[in-house]
């Protein structure tokens, strides 16, 4: 049990005693025990490394305030390091080296050598064009980074409300608290520029200086949207699970500013472990009197609860989410009255995402000038995006907004996997669109995106190679709005599913010509009169592949014919010039479709094949090409 | 149908404070007791908080992990997100299905141990594709790790 802190005086000395604790900590193992390392193993890493040490007397401190003295090895459990592509990752610290693809099996030498002998392991680490890089910060995925939100995440013991104290966590909330009025708070977030990182773009200032306008309500609410439902989409997730006091911070400053008491975060049912880091630092919190009643001794208060989504993509809709906690069938409503004036019960609500209140902090710390230092005119700040799909680092990355796609993708993602073409990116989910080649140059930022069909979104980037049919990958985001179209309103219930009939129809060989113009039709018809923000961009991702892909379109309708191969009614078996001759295919069609002479090329006769692909399967040489 | 011990609902009811906004976390706690909604317990819940059945079915029908249909002992969440959707995701559902004999329609296996559940995202795509067991997270799978997963279940069962 933690010592609750009365006063500011005694945050002080609490925060002095833990910036001096990591100062003496110089020796330190940071094991990513991010949802990704996890799933590669490396809680076994950690505990191996653990009991190794203990075994070898070698004293090693978990926790900050362990007190082995000065030459203990901290060993911590650290949040998502983001370069997930290379897990399970181990950092150590001071050098700053990343091993990368660590197992069990490397726990001795890692000792041994490394901990105990200070030498670098060239086979964990990093292999880059030029050689091995050792220090994290030289690998180019970092490099180009600019971390701002995750700046600690992967550095610190995301369970310890010690290790955020000792890197200035709750500072700006003690500023907030003693030094600032609400209004100089909420000042303070408008000049920075910032806006909501969830997907709109809202200036989160003026949203919350609507809240704090309602000076006659008694109860109001801070509400943080950590449904991150969009498929591609994690950076809030790895936020959650690597740095959760942030998000706590953020959301008590907001309550601070705009006179509200109450806060509740809502997590995706998916994300177990973001909802177990929060829960234990909502718990420490508590106990230093930094959440609750009286924090710090400042007269304020604020309490916070989880609300565990229950799988609704819907809920992401502020009105959704709201009707959720409520305990109702998450649909949304008409809107006015919006959700700053009646929200959650009722009350005046502030709604923002995770990464808007992670950002918080900073900016109240280090001032708007700092925040606007980076980023766009129109778009200050950096962005976190989940790097996904075909491309060689996937993996989670914070970049100035205004950063270009070619950067994204080519230099920080490393490029193409497997050497193959890029072809396009999907970006904000089943609401955003597909970027191609062209767009490559495209600044990342809220209004740039906009201006070609697309939005930030939560921040995922799916990247597709050419082996990606663009009308498949429209009928996978429109089955899915299908599926998780709440049903309330006509145009998105009814008229996703006629447009998810129509796609399904064009995969599978049976488009008619004139579906391309009946897709248009029903997109724009959806846009205009769907109930909420799902439904409106539900037809984005068919409108900006049939922009960009029309040809393809056009392919699987006309010629029946899908040039990746993935539509797999269309797909047709062709023998390429690797054949040998060998007559293999031949003798295994059950259809003998397959004809040709002995030493020569083979024929397909795609009238009869029935697409089997035994004929694929038993090349020795690989010859057939399914496309 | 299993005989419900009502004692364990009331517990869980009690710990919400009979509070009808709480309706999802009760049956979320419900849910994880039981691994699926039983109908008596939804009974049983609409009498004590003084809610209808209908408006709770309507919720348990609303949230897509709500099941009002028993479950396998192993739940093989298979992601079909983006990510994993362009990593070939469906193949490795296909791979499923066949080594545990289910299909879209059949939502439990003869043995009793699995039960395959589409899911959106799990939010791991770095380490697409993916498949959850029960809280474990798989990466990269393939065909053949998911036929290899199906039979080490078993094994372990």
């Amino acid at each position: 049990m933690r010592q609750r802190l009365a006063s500011l005086s005694e945050f002080r000395a609490l925060q002095q005693a833990c910036m001096a604790a990591r100062e003496a900590e110089k020796r330190k193992i940071l094991v990513c025990c991010g949802t990704g390392c996890v799933a590669g193993g490396n809680l076994n890493v950690y505990q191996a490394l653990k009991d190794r040490m203990d075994a070898l007397g070698v004293a090693c401190e978990v926790a900050l305030n362990d007190n082995h003295g000065g030459d203990a090895i901290g060993l911590k459990k650290s949040g998502c390091h983001g370069f997930c592509e290379k897990g399970p990752l181990v950092r150590i610290e001071p050098e700053g080296w990343l091993y990368t693809k660590v197992s069990v099996d490397d726990v001795d030498e890692i000792i041994q050598k490394t901990i105990l002998g200070g030498e670098f392991i060239d086979r964990l680490g990093y292999q880059g064009k030029d050689g091995v890089c050792k220090r994290q910060e030289d690998i180019p995925f970092y490099k180009l980074q600019t971390r701002r939100v995750l700046e600690h995440c992967g550095h610190i013991d995301a369970e310890s409300v010690e290790e955020y104290l000792s890197i200035g966590g709750y500072e700006a909330l003690t500023k907030a608290l003693f030094e600032l009025s609400g209004d100089e708070v909420i000042k303070e977030v408008s000049d920075s520029g910032l806006r909501g990182r969830g997907g709109a773009g809202f200036p989160t200032g003026k949203k919350w200086a609507q809240v704090a306008a309602h000076t006659e309500e008694p109860v109001k609410y801070i509400v943080c949207n950590g449904d991150e439902g969009d498929p591609g989409a994690f950076m809030d997730r790895s936020c959650m699970e690597g740095d959760p006091h942030k998000v706590i911070e953020g959301m008590i400053i907001a309550g601070v500013a705009t006179g509200s008491t109450e806060g509740v975060i809502y997590v995706r049912a998916e994300y177990p472990m973001a909802v177990k880091r929060l829960k234990i630092a909502m718990e420490q919190a508590a106990e230093l009197g930094i959440l609750g009643d009286d924090i710090l001794g400042s007269g304020k208060s604020f309490h916070l609860r989880i609300s565990k989504g229950a799988g609704a993509f819907v809920c992401g809709e502020g009105s959704a989410m709201t009707a959720s906690i409520e305990g109702h069938r998450g649909m949304p409503r008409t809107k006015p009255p919006r959700s700053v004036d009646k929200g959650l019960f009722e009350k005046p609500t502030c709604l923002n995402n995770v990464e808007t209140f992670a950002n918080v902090p900073d900016i109240i710390k280090k001032g708007a000038e700092w925040f606007r230092s980076v980023g766009t005119e129109g778009s200050s700040g950096t962005k976190a995006f989940a790097l996904t799909g075909n491309v060689n680092n996937t993996g989670l990355i914070e970049v100035p907004m205004g950063t270009t796609m070619r950067e994204v993708v080519f230099d920080i993602g490393g490029g193409i996997k497997n050497d193959k073409e890029f072809k396009a990116v999907q970006i904000g989910g089943p609401s955003g669109g597909c970027l191609t080649k062209d767009h490559l140059d495209l600044p990342l930022d809220f209004d740039s995106l906009k201006s070609v069909g697309a939005i930030i979104g939560s921040g995922g980037l799916v990247v597709m190679d050419e082996s990606s049919c663009m009308v498949n990958i429209a009928q996978f985001f429109m089955n899915f709005i299908c599926e998780e179209s709440c049903g309330k309103c006509t145009p998105c219930r009814e008229g996703t599913t006629r447009m998810n009939d129509i796609l399904t129809r064009i995969t599978q060989g049976n488009g008619r010509m004139d579906d391309i113009g009946q897709l248009k039709k029903l997109a724009r018809m959806i846009q205009k009169s769907s109930l909420c923000g799902l439904g409106k961009t539900a037809p984005n991702p068919v409108l900006s592949t049939l922009q960009n892909f029309e040809d393809e379109y056009v392919e699987h309708i006309r010629d029946k014919r899908c040039r990746c191969g993935v539509c797999k009614d269309l797909a047709q078996f062709v023998i390429t010039d690797k054949c040998i001759g060998c007559t293999k295919c031949a003798r295994n069609c059950p259809v003998g479709a397959i004809t040709g002479t002995v030493r020569q090329k083979h024929t397909i006769d795609t009238s009869k094949c029935i697409k089997c692909g035994a004929c694929k399967a038993n090349c020795p040489v690989g010859a057939i090409k399914e496309g | 149908m299993q005989q419900l011990d009502m004692k364990v609902i009331d517990e869980i009811l009690e710990r919400h404070n009979y509070d009808k906004s709480m309706i999802i976390a009760i049956m979320q706690d419900v849910q994880e007791v039981y691994r699926y909604l039983p109908q008596e317990a939804l009974e049983h819940i609409a009498a004590k908080i003084g809610m209808s059945e209908s408006d709770l079915f309507g919720v348990a029908t609303f949230y897509g992990n709500f099941s009002l249909d028993a479950k396998g002992k192993y739940v093989l969440k298979v992601c079909r997100g983006t990510a994993c959707h362009v990593r070939k995701s469906a193949d490795v559902l296909q791979a499923l299905q066949e080594a545990t004999g289910l299909s879209e329609k059949k939502s439990i296996s003869d043995d009793g141990l699995f039960t395959i559940e589409i899911v959106s995202c799990l939010g791991a795509c770095g380490l697409s594709p993916v498949v959850m067991v029960n809280d474990t997270v798989h990466a990269t799978m393939t065909p053949e790790k998911a036929k290899d997963l199906v039979a080490d279940l078993r094994e372990e069962a």
